[in-house]
């Protein structure tokens, strides 16, 4: 009997590989006029939080055109992305904020 | 006579660059309180800039830059006044901040004359110009001379605030071409 257990929870480990994993959640903060992570990979599906912790507003536009984000001061949003690509992107108030977004299939 | 003539030659040099935050010289840092005055006064020159701009500016992107500039200086400034309250620091006058605000109400009334387009580019050459002299003055002077640590890192995040600010106004007077 525990042989049967073993081999199930072996089935459902690899299960939980194979399966498609669950399109994740990425936190990205914006503090003190910093973007951080500055490089973040993620997948098609991921949804990306944009904290921004400052007192000032802040956006997340890629140069690109495929997001426009605006953060007031101490918001957040959420954004899901859709396209593959390497996005670059600024704070449009403060556009010595930069930093890169890695989006995969 | 060399020497003289080197000394004459500096005078003048010193005589024609821009007397924005030079009143101070090295011999005489500013104080804390004395920073806290030039820097907020710093502030409410852009602010009152900014004020101008909404009621006169035409284009549409200068007046968004302005409304920005107004959002930001405030919330620097609210910083600035909590940040003083909390070190029971008077922010004191001084030549400097007298000297910032003389060539800014010159400027003011300067840019007062002009209207539409010529508004908006004078506005904004104005913005890069002094966003480039206020972080000049962060960094070689306000900043170096801070003694208090929370004073000194509220210098830093306006630094990097105002950075910001220049860049995007050079973006700003970029498109007016």
């Amino acid at each position: 009997m525990p042989e049967r257990l073993a081999s199930i929870a072996i089935a459902l480990v690899l299960a939980a590989m194979v399966a498609p994993a669950h399109a994740a959640t990425i936190e990205i903060t914006m503090d003190n006029l910093v973007i951080a992570p500055a490089e973040v990979s993620a997948k098609i599906g991921d949804t990306i939080t944009w904290v921004n912790k400052d007192v000032f507003a802040h956006t997340a536009t890629a140069k690109n055109g495929d997001f426009d984000v605006t953060l007031p001061p101490k918001k957040s949003a959420t954004s899901v992305l859709k396209k593959t690509g390497v996005i670059d992107y600024y704070c449009r108030y403060h556009p010595n904020m930069k930093a890169t977004l890695k989006v995969e299939p | 006579m060399f020497t003289r003539r080197s000394a004459a030659i500096a005078a003048a040099i010193l005589l024609s660059s821009p007397a924005l935050l030079q009143s101070a010289g090295a011999a005489d840092k500013p104080t804390d309180p004395q920073i806290a005055h030039i820097a907020y006064t710093a502030g409410v020159i852009d602010i009152n800039a900014a004020k101008q701009a909404q009621k006169k500016a035409k284009s549409k992107d200068v007046k968004a830059f302005a409304e920005d500039m107004l959002r930001d200086h405030e919330a620097v400034n609210k910083q600035a006044l909590a940040l003083v309250k909390k070190l029971n620091v008077t922010p004191e006058d001084n030549d400097t901040s007298k000297t910032l605000s003389k060539q800014a109400s010159d400027k003011l009334a300067e840019l007062d004359k002009l209207d539409g387009a010529a508004f908006d580019k004078a506005y904004v050459a104005n913005e890069v110009a002094y966003h480039k002299a206020v972080n000049g003055a962060l960094e070689t002077q306000l900043i170096p001379s801070a003694n208090n640590a929370e004073l000194k890192s509220l210098l830093q995040t306006g630094l990097k605030i105002f950075q910001g600010h220049q860049q995007h106004a050079e973006h700003v007077a970029a498109e007016l071409k």
